[in-house]
């Protein structure tokens, strides 16, 4: 559905209209409750810019929403809605920090990469669950994978209270050898917890989009979302695309899960609910419009927005649910111009059909 | 007999004090029964507190409602604006190091963490910030800036087991926990121990939501119980309880065979309980947050601040407790007899369930 041969500049259109929507709607809404959304907006953004350490927690935030936007993004370009992305990344985040705790002895060499794969793989075992049963039974993947971030979290609680945690609440921490933590960025950010997963979220935006638009199976993959009935025509094995999809897609939210516990937190405690990481992913994914360095500068967009939403309520007067609201207008914004764009380019496609006739008529 | 007068007597005081705390408005004559005759001489120097909540939210109707409460109750006492103190709210696990950052750089003279969640958070930004003073709630962060306030609700939860074991028509009663842990062992350790010291052939459902937040999760988990003829849930799981009460009013509103009960947590929850016909909340146990922040708060404002300090709050000095509410006289009889064998030390409640 994301054509990449409309104009760089049209595309850009889309989602920087939809940012300004929800700016001006959050205004209107503040508006109308008594609030001053220039005070506010001024809060969120000096809040956020006027610190290095508050800038710091907004990459930070964005490099783990890069990798679950990029898994999302992933999936849907082979035309499945991954919505597991959440227990993805927790089933990551877990396996990267059971490792980690497992082997404390390696050296940093070893031990980071091998934690990372860890939850690498699991994520991508996990998202393959759901990918199979698509292939083989027809199964849906929404329902599947919607069913699956349960059982991950309450797996994951299980695993740590029961295998990983003498006190039931959280694990201890991973030693030095197993953290992204690198001290000049913390320095530089004012102790903030930013750390080096940014640095592999910039090179995983670029082999992304290197796979996508340069390989094989980047091809196939794109193909089979397309049109799988053509693709399997054309001599693709939908089977293959459809497991691959899935399993490519869970790589990147439990790459995304074990950079966000082995940089964010260093340990893993119980979950009272699925990591927001995951959510939050599928809209950047979707205002990214599925276009990698698209996904990494929403990120950065949504980790702003996060960490200066907090700002509102008291430097600004706003309350919490005002800055939520804001939030979220420009999500659902993204969400209907999705809509939007998807009728304006079906009535295009309407309005060109015609004229072919007429023109095949007059031969 | 006039042993049994006084306890009802100390026991009316702790609810005229609970709603003196309830209330944002109001004479505040009752909550400052406890705090040390911190009426006088205030407004001189300014003192702010800030909080951080957990994943709850400040309307949780629960816990971090009930610090909140305190924490406007005691700047109301002292005679500070409303800017005085103020909350963090944390959506997400990721942001309780945030918002305690923010708040340092707002600057309070004390910063209270709301939860056992946020422990690891307060250690961590406790040792960066040696100056700033903090507070934890529900968990002990052994730091000198530091002061960890904590509670014997295992006793509150007996007593609520008590409460349900003698009011249950069906002999089948429900536990709901948030997330399974430390914490929230002591209550269901307490409400089984209480439920069995009245009759161990009681069948108690216990279950765990995963969830401080999802009102949903429990609704569905008290319809599960319910259905399967519990007639009284009690719950510890913060905001989920929401859930467990709409479940029990819904079902009473559309004509219940059993009478249905739920028994609140952590503040009276009576008006969670209220439906057409009366009101189903049959008891709640209390754990007064607000009063130990600000009993915690008054001493850092006279004496210094208690860093390092683990301060207990039990039955005893009316840090946890449990309302009368809608209970049978019998029942509330036998709470109050349960409830001086604990002061008394006659009764040891475990902290932690047997395996």
């Amino acid at each position: 559905m994301i054509r990449q041969s409309r104009g760089f500049l049209s595309s850009l259109v889309v989602p920087i209209l939809s940012i300004i929507f929800g700016f001006v709607f959050g205004a209107i809404l503040m508006l109308l409750f008594g609030y001053n959304p220039v005070v506010a907006y001024d809060a969120m953004i000096s809040g956020v810019f006027g610190s290095q350490y508050f800038l710091g927690e907004a990459l930070r935030q964005a490099t783990s929403l890069t990798f679950t936007g990029l898994g999302f993004a992933l999936a849907y370009k082979a035309g499945f809605f991954n919505i597991g992305v959440s227990g993805q990344a927790l089933a990551g985040w877990v396996s990267a920090i059971w490792v980690a705790l497992a082997f404390p002895e390696l050296p940093q060499l070893v031990l980071l990469p091998l934690s990372i794969l860890a939850g690498t793989l699991v994520g991508a075992l996990w998202a393959s669950i759901a990918g199979t049963l698509r292939a083989f039974f027809g199964t849906s993947e929404v329902i599947v994978t919607i069913m699956l971030n349960y059982t991950a979290l309450q797996l994951t609680n299980f695993i740590i209270r029961d295998i990983l945690s003498e006190t039931g609440n959280s694990t201890e921490s991973v030693g030095e050898n197993a953290s992204l933590s690198l001290q000049w960025l913390t320095d530089l950010t004012q102790g903030s917890r930013l750390n080096a997963g940014l640095f592999i979220a910039i090179a995983v935006v670029i082999l992304y989009w290197i796979f996508i638009t340069r390989t094989t199976a980047g091809f196939e993959i794109r193909a089979v979302g397309l049109n799988s009935f053509a693709s399997t025509y054309a001599g693709m094995s939908a089977k293959k695309n459809i497991i691959l999809s899935m399993f490519l897609s869970g790589a990147l939210a439990g790459l995304g899960g074990a950079i966000h516990g082995l940089g964010t937190f260093g340990n893993i405690f119980t979950q009272t609910g699925l990591p927001s990481i995951g959510f939050d992913g599928i809209s950047v994914a979707l205002l990214g419009l599925g276009n990698p360095i698209g996904i990494f500068f929403s990120s950065i967009l949504f980790g702003v927005l996060n960490v200066g939403a907090a700002f509102m309520p008291n430097r600004a007067g706003v309350p919490d649910e005002m800055a939520s609201i804001v939030t979220a207008a420009i999500i659902f914004f993204i969400g209907a111009n999705y809509i939007i764009r998807y009728f304006i380019e079906k009535r295009a496609s309407r309005d060109q059909s015609p004229t072919t006739a007429t023109r095949g008529g007059e031969e | 007999m006039t042993k049994k007068l006084r306890n009802l007597f100390a026991i009316g005081t702790s609810a005229l004090l609970l709603a003196a705390c309830g209330q944002d408005a109001g004479d505040s004559t009752g909550g400052s029964g406890e705090s040390a005759g911190g009426d006088t001489e205030e407004t001189t120097d300014e003192f702010s507190l800030g909080m951080v909540t957990d994943e709850g939210g400040v309307d949780d109707r629960s816990f971090n409602q009930s610090a909140w409460e305190g924490m406007q109750a005691w700047a109301e006492e002292a005679g500070f604006s409303d800017d005085a103190v103020n909350y963090y709210q944390s959506d997400d696990p990721s942001q309780f190091v945030q918002n305690l950052n923010t708040a340092v750089q707002d600057g309070y003279d004390i910063i209270y963490g709301v939860g056992f969640q946020l422990a690891d958070a307060v250690t961590d930004v406790a040792s960066q910030n040696p100056d700033q003073h903090f507070g934890i709630v529900d968990a002990v962060v052994e730091a000198d800036n530091v002061v960890s306030l904590n509670f014997e609700d295992n006793q509150a939860a007996y007593l609520a087991g008590v409460a349900a074991a003698n009011t249950t028509q069906t002999d089948k009663v429900g536990f709901i926990g948030g997330v399974a842990g430390p914490v929230i062992d002591k209550f269901e350790a307490g409400f089984v121990e209480g439920v069995e010291s009245v009759d161990p052939n009681i069948e108690i459902d216990i279950q765990y939501a995963e969830s401080f937040s999802d009102a949903a999760i429990g609704q569905q988990i008290a319809a599960g119980m319910y259905s399967s003829g519990a007639d009284i849930i009690y719950h510890a799981s913060g905001a989920v309880g929401n859930g467990v009460f709409t479940e029990a009013t819904n079902r009473m509103e559309s004509g219940s065979e059993n009478q249905l009960w739920v028994i609140g947590v952590d503040r009276d929850q009576a008006e969670l309980g209220e439906w057409e016909e009366g009101n189903l909340t049959l008891t709640s146990t209390l754990k007064q947050v607000g009063t130990a922040i600000q009993l915690a708060t008054e001493r850092a404002r006279e004496e210094g601040f208690p860093g390092g300090e683990n301060i207990i709050y039990g039955l005893e000095d009316d840090g946890v407790g449990i309302t009368e509410g809608n209970m049978p006289e019998e029942a509330w009889t036998a709470v109050e007899e349960a409830r001086q064998a604990i002061i008394d030390g006659e009764i040891e409640v475990p902290v932690a369930p047997a395996e």
